[in-house]
């Protein structure tokens, strides 16, 4: 889960790393009075999950108040790599000396979580890592002990030579590392850690992304969750349990497993179809997912034909025919559907669809050539 | 001989009376399973079906059973804490069928679990089968799988299924199935596989199954050319997926876990890895690779 930046800067700051005071707005008066308060120049920046925001337009200087609601009355509203910008960040306008850039990342291959560091920090951090990968520092950390002093220290001595500031840095890590572990996140970075001409070394910018398995037991994190910020199908998926990912095509897919559903998608296309979607059902699929699933599938108008590809392990296929049987009673489906199932119980589910005049095809490159067919008829 | 499972697979289930852990012991003992113990802590004393006994700690099922291997279906908020449990009552092979478990909690799991030298498979996967000998400890179903010599390895659950479904529709027999699991960190990888159905005398041929996500694919293409004497066959899910959305994740860039499907693909091939690009064309490879015919 991907936090806003005025998000994730709460739980850095909570865990005591230095930052301006800022606060953030929905309204351009809202902006005004910030910008009021903090009482010198300040920046604004867009609230979206999308990087680039800077160079998108979000992220404006104001000089005095009036020109804070000007610029948030600009910023407020635009869209930013297809998202709506539904709230800005006023901060104080800082002076920098240096830049860097700090990051933790859990990371697969070391099975640990790895800082990187670099002093080349600020908006390019990305070149940087394609082109001169050799002035970002990594340093795993053994979870077992968590960040040793001395490991601290390393770090901070990539970034400074001012050994005040090195100490600063040192405790910054901490504290990110601190956040880190305290939020369960697979990813912490600031960008940049800056310098001020006064000495002072404070992060600028933060970014947060919540391991969605910690949410179970951390309802308070998943508050921090913004609907708005989603494709407006996708929201409704994941509050139904059902792991989707809208796309372009007409062909839409309902599938158990992660792995299988790709595979399906990879089918569509090779027999010349375009996927809708992507869309595990999981596990264990009660009656209810099936419903669920069809729902969302077929609010999106530019789908012309629906396949069910299920291959039934933990996932009963009778449960998966029930629920088509139980949503085609409950709304109208419109366009054809394909039911591909074999596995558990397929005798009863096969038995369950041809009740109701239903049938249902085992093989899977079958039904895929199938389903490709109907989407063109339909189109 | 097959891999990691086998007749002397004594077996645990942890979280045996627990909903998928009933329904699956069940399953696995209808396949041939020796499941010698079950533990749900605080139940230790009954029998589940009349036939298994529960104990309260996975130490004491070892200590009255000498079970050496276990499966853990534990809810994700206490899995990893399963894992650390049998680990440290001298289990030797440990399978997590467990999803949703924080990343957190299995890095702090993997020290321990490496220190103590034991087998993790998972978490966050369906498990391993060798039909020869009836062993399957987790949710692949065993009607699908038939005995035979292609050992496989998988990061998915149900197109494991489909694969070897192709497989065994086809007369083409299996070793063992092994799905390792989709998590970001798990305890065996394509190489552990990979190196152990080079060095089993029962696998003639493997075939690898991945997904877009992660370098684990290209680092086991590189192993394959160098170590994998044997035919390989491989697929890689998602070949059509979108980039993902996803907001500037310097993070994620800067560690260079793109993973996209071309990039794996470029390595089977250069690593002489026969790539399928439906799941049914594995048959066509492997009598090609094998030198079988249509049964």
């Amino acid at each position: 889960m991907n936090l806003h930046e005025y998000q994730a800067r709460a739980l850095l700051k909570a865990a005591g790393i230095p930052m301006l005071d800022g606060d953030v707005a929905s309204t351009p008066t809202e902006a005004e009075s910030i910008a009021r308060r903090i009482g010198s120049t300040v920046v604004i920046k867009a609230q979206v999950h999308a990087g680039g925001r800077g160079k998108a337009g979000g992220v404006k200087l104001a000089r005095n108040p009036a020109e804070a609601a000007d610029e948030a009355a600009q910023i407020l509203g635009m869209t930013i790599k297809g998202l709506t910008v539904q709230k800005v960040l006023v901060v104080p306008a800082a002076e920098i000396a240096t830049e860097s850039y700090l990051g933790l990342i859990m990371d697969r291959e070391s099975q640990r979580p790895v800082f990187m560091v670099s002093s080349a920090g600020g908006i390019d951090i990305e070149e940087v890592a394609a082109r001169t990968p050799e002035k970002i520092v990594r340093l795993a950390v053994d979870p077992t002990y968590g960040l040793f002093p001395h490991q601290a220290l390393t770090l901070a001595f990539v970034l400074y030579r001012d050994f005040t500031q090195v100490k600063a840095a040192a405790r910054i890590m901490e504290q990110l590392y601190g956040a880190f572990v305290a939020n369960g996140a697979s990813l912490a970075e600031i960008n940049p850690l800056v310098t001020t001409p006064d000495g002072r070394v404070l992060a600028l910018d933060a970014k947060v992304v919540i391991d969605d398995n910690e949410l179970f037991w951390r309802p308070d994190l998943g508050l921090l969750r913004d609907d708005s910020a989603e494709e407006p199908s996708e929201a409704a998926a994941r509050r139904a349990n059902l792991s989707f990912i809208k796309l372009d095509g007409n062909v839409g897919c309902v599938v158990n497993g992660a792995g299988l559903a790709m595979a399906t998608m990879d089918l569509v296309k090779y027999y010349g179809g375009e996927p809708a979607n992507f869309l595990d059902i999981g596990g264990s699929s009660s009656p209810e997912k099936v419903i669920n699933a069809l729902k969302i599938i077929t609010a999106d108008p530019s789908v012309k034909a629906i396949l069910f590809n299920i291959f039934g392990g933990i996932t009963r296929t009778d449960d998966v025919a029930n629920g088509i049987v139980a949503a085609t009673r409950q709304f109208r489906v419109s366009v054809p559907i394909v039911i591909r199932l074999t596995g558990t119980n397929e005798v009863e589910a096969i038995r369950i669809l041809e009740g109701v005049g239903m049938t249902a095809l085992s093989d899977m490159d079958q039904a895929v050539e199938r389903v490709v067919q109907l989407a063109r008829a339909g189109a | 001989m097959s891999v990691f499972a086998d007749g002397r697979t004594r077996l645990v289930v942890q979280g045996i009376t627990g909903r998928e852990g009933s329904f699956h012991t069940r399953q696995m003992l209808e396949y041939g399973t020796r499941v010698v113990a079950g533990v749900t802590p605080g139940k230790g004393g009954q029998k589940f079906d009349g036939q298994v006994p529960v104990f309260n700690t996975v130490a004491e099922a070892v200590a009255a059973t000498g079970a050496n291997a276990t499966v853990i279906y534990v809810p994700p908020m206490g899995a990893a804490a399963a894992v650390v449990e049998a680990a440290d009552a001298g289990i030797a092979l440990i399978v997590c069928i467990t999803e949703g478990i924080p990343v957190m909690h299995m890095s702090r799991t993997m020290p321990f679990v490496r220190a103590r030298g034991v087998r993790l498979i998972g978490p966050n996967c369906p498990g391993l089968i060798t039909p020869g000998t009836r062993t399957k400890i987790g949710i692949i179903p065993g009607n699908i799988c038939t005995p035979g010599r292609v050992g496989l390895v998988s990061r998915s659950g149900t197109l494991t299924y489909e694969v070897v479904n192709h497989l065994t529709r086809a007369g083409i027999g299996q070793s063992t199935c092994v799905g390792i699991g989709g998590d970001p960190i798990i305890g065996t990888n394509f190489i552990d596989c990979l190196r152990a159905f080079q060095e089993d005398a029962e696998t003639d041929a493997i075939v690898m199954i991945g997904e877009i996500g992660g370098t684990d694919e290209q680092n086991a293409a590189a192993f394959v050319r160098e170590r994998v004497t044997k035919p390989v066959v491989g697929f890689i899910a998602g070949q059509t997926a979108p980039k993902g959305r996803r907001m500037g994740h310097a993070g994620a860039i800067i560690s260079g876990s793109s993973g996209t499907a071309e990039e794996k693909l470029a390595a089977f091939e250069a690593a002489g890895i026969g790539i399928m690009r439906r799941p049914v064309e594995v048959v066509a490879l492997l009598q090609a690779r094998l030198g079988l015919t249509t049964v």
